[in-house]
């Protein structure tokens, strides 16, 4: 049935056929019938990754197969989001080995994004931690593959936007905790360069990441708050939780009800905003003991909060740049203050190092910021590409929506290798999405 | 601890009727054609929820078979709720009298031939609950539901006869009339959102329903009241509608 779909920051909107399965067979037969298809999970990507005139969805695929309670290993089918694989593995003394800002992701999608969280620089993305997965090629085929056997396969597969095939399974080791809270520190720094320095002093954090005010001019420039945490032990928390040390938060959300009229986003109510976040913290420094999910989640708690920048979407832009050129970044920051097109969400946080052919994380300094979509954005953000070039950085390609192939070409050095792969494995470019056939992955 | 037994559990409703209850610590029992199919669920509500889950094959059109399977099943349920039901292009079954009769036999044969038997042993035990899925379509007959609406009526009729039967012996029948949902039953046809359910609205609210011992739900409450104005259509127009 054709309907109209689109990711998370509502650009663009598509006309779509939306196929589901819920057991192999019925994948199969879709991956056979269709011709020109994406696999796509919960739409949690910004821009068109997952977007193509027919979406093969993996909401239905969703089962725990496994879940090795004294190793930590646990297996499920693609479909499955993150949300609930916390409320099963939490109570059990485990967690997510990395979890992006949003836990309305699934499984599939945290592969083919590769996506980083708060800890990257100490444990890397989520590919890292995958041991084994199933992927169906666009024969039909079903191939098991780690990192190697078929490495290949599975490399191409993190980070490859779903272009290899359909993840169907994924078995991926967890991390141990003893709490399911958080010890948060959060420093307030003045400046950009101060944040740099914060960033280097507590490296040893496994949790960090900065929100800067990117309105904000002259000696103030930069001004932010880095947050950091901890998986904190029993023993740190209150007496009275450490009878339960491993609860569940409660579940609690709001929803946002409908899109906000886009005029209600200007420079002076995101001014204010920013403000008040960044007076909010009275202190120069707070330390606390917090629940996992303000911590790593803190926008889950609005539901459709993308619904906050009108009917006409936004643009997520992120990027890295090598942690040598700050210097591109302090441009790249002030391009955007001077503009005055700033968002809510300035993000900032450290990579670590990184070896893979097309996943987006390498060490450096990377950025992400929310545009709404107005007329002259995308010819704004065209020469934001070209400073990112220009520093030798690349863009994520789960938040794009607009970049230019050359872009690409230039940011991703084994992006020949990756079509290679891809053309292997989806040799009549089956599979393929409007992001890929607007890159030129897929060509005809 | 109880049981559930599911009949058509492959069904999107079936698959999230099975979770529900797992998550009120029921034990489970998936009874579908394809039993091997169910092998990633049995793990997924054994992991999540704790509680026993297995699965058995189940023919809803094989009933000279129905007695036996009934009576190879070990623990017996204490709670049988009859899911499957077969959706056809009415057009096509018009035409094709084999479709006319397997949309017949899976919505309304099938279930009375299962059901009789469940409810004898209910009723001979003095204790059960029977829940059976059927569809607001059936509550009045139209051109584009021709066979389907036909078959859930007379389905819907034998739930309120069964109800009204084993009454007195203790055993509880709840009819549940669900309007849109999404499945697979229905994914090629256009829904209206504000009112289409999604198979986990179902679920909890027959659990609920379950639990509060209804005798007739719909999902969501309102169809009743739609369903109530389209029965007040007098047949002299309702004739002329296109529906």
């Amino acid at each position: 049935m054709k309907k109209q779909i689109a990711n998370w920051g509502n650009y663009p909107v598509i006309e779509a056929n939306e196929e589901y399965f819920s057991f192999p067979d019925r994948l199969r037969e879709l991956i056979l019938k269709e011709n020109g298809f994406i696999p796509r999970g919960n739409g949690r990507c910004y821009g068109d990754a997952s977007l193509a005139k027919t979406t093969i969805s993996t909401l239905k695929f969703d089962k725990i197969l496994s879940f090795d309670r004294q190793a930590g290993i646990f297996e499920c089918q693609s479909g499955l989001t993150l949300d609930r694989i916390l409320d099963v593995i939490v109570p059990s003394g485990w967690f997510l080995p990395v979890t992006p800002g949003t836990k309305f992701i699934t499984v599939g999608g945290a592969v083919a994004s590769d996506v980083h969280g708060k800890n990257h620089h100490i444990d890397g993305s989520f590919s890292n931690h995958v041991l084994e997965m199933d992927i169906v090629l666009a024969s039909g085929e079903t191939i098991s593959c780690t990192p190697g056997i078929h490495g290949d396969l599975f490399e191409a597969t993190c980070g490859g936007m779903g272009l290899t095939g359909v993840i169907s399974r994924v078995t991926f080791r967890l991390k141990p905790i003893e709490t399911s809270f958080i010890r948060q520190k959060q420093v307030k720094a003045g400046n950009l360069e101060e944040l740099i320095r914060l960033f280097e002093e507590y490296r040893e954090y496994t949790y960090s990441v900065a929100w800067i005010d990117c309105l904000k001019k002259g000696p103030h420039f930069g001004r932010s708050i880095l947050m950091l945490g901890e998986h904190a032990g029993v023993k740190e928390l209150d007496p009275k939780r450490q009878n339960d040390p491993l609860q569940l938060p409660k579940k609690k959300q709001v929803n946002f009800p409908f899109n906000l009229p886009s005029w209600v986003l200007n420079p002076f109510s995101v001014r204010a905003f920013n403000f008040l976040f960044y007076s909010k913290n009275f202190k120069k420094e707070i330390n606390n003991v917090i629940g996992y999910e303000p911590f790593f989640y803190p926008l889950d708690a609005i539901l459709h909060w993308n619904r906050g920048y009108g009917k006409k979407g936004f643009v997520q832009y992120q990027f890295v740049l090598p942690l040598e050129s700050k210097r591109g970044l302090v441009e790249i920051l002030h391009r955007i203050s001077d503009k005055g097109l700033g968002s809510f969400l300035a993000v900032l946080k450290v990579f670590g190092k990184q070896e893979s052919i097309i996943s987006f994380p390498k060490e450096g300094y990377t950025l992400a910021l929310d545009f709404p979509v107005k007329p002259g954005l995308l010819e704004f953000l065209d020469e934001l590409d070209r400073i990112v070039l220009q520093y030798g950085g690349r863009l994520y390609m789960s938040k794009d929506a607009r970049m230019k192939p050359e872009i690409l070409q230039h940011g991703y050095p084994d992006l020949e290798k990756f079509k290679d792969i891809v053309r292997k494995y989806n040799p009549d470019e089956k599979i393929r999405s409007i992001q890929s056939d607007r890159l030129l992955l897929t060509t005809n | 601890m109880a049981t559930i037994l599911i009949l058509g559990a492959t069904s999107d409703i079936g698959m999230t009727i099975a979770r529900k209850f797992a998550s009120g610590k029921f034990d489970i029992l998936l009874a579908a054609r394809k039993p091997e199919q169910l092998q990633p669920l049995e793990s997924d509500i054994h992991i999540r929820y704790g509680v026993n889950c297995r699965s058995v094959a189940f023919d809803a059109l094989q009933y000279g078979s129905h007695s036996e399977f009934f009576s190879s099943l070990q623990p017996k349920p204490d709670i049988s709720i009859c899911v499957f039901g077969i959706l056809d292009d009415e057009e096509q079954a018009f035409n094709d009298w084999h479709l006319t009769e397997r949309m017949i036999h899976t919505n309304y044969t099938g279930g009375v031939s299962i059901l009789n038997v469940i409810a004898k042993y209910y009723i001979a035990r003095k204790k059960g609950t029977i829940i059976g899925i059927s569809s607001v379509a059936g509550d009045r007959g139209r051109a584009s539901k021709l066979i389907y609406a036909s078959a859930k009526a007379a389905f819907t009729t034998y739930l309120a006869g069964l109800r009204n039967k084993c009454f007195k012996d203790q055993v509880h029948v709840m009819t549940v009339q669900p309007g849109f949902v999404y499945t697979k039953m229905t994914e090629n046809l256009p829904l209206p959102k504000l009112i289409t359910s999604t198979p986990e609205e179902v679920a909890d609210l027959i659990y609920k329903a379950y639990l509060k011992k209804k005798n007739i739900i719909y999902v969501k409450w309102f169809w009743r009241y739609i369903m109530l104005i389209i029965q007040c259509i007098p047949e002299f127009q309702f004739k002329k509608m296109k529906l």
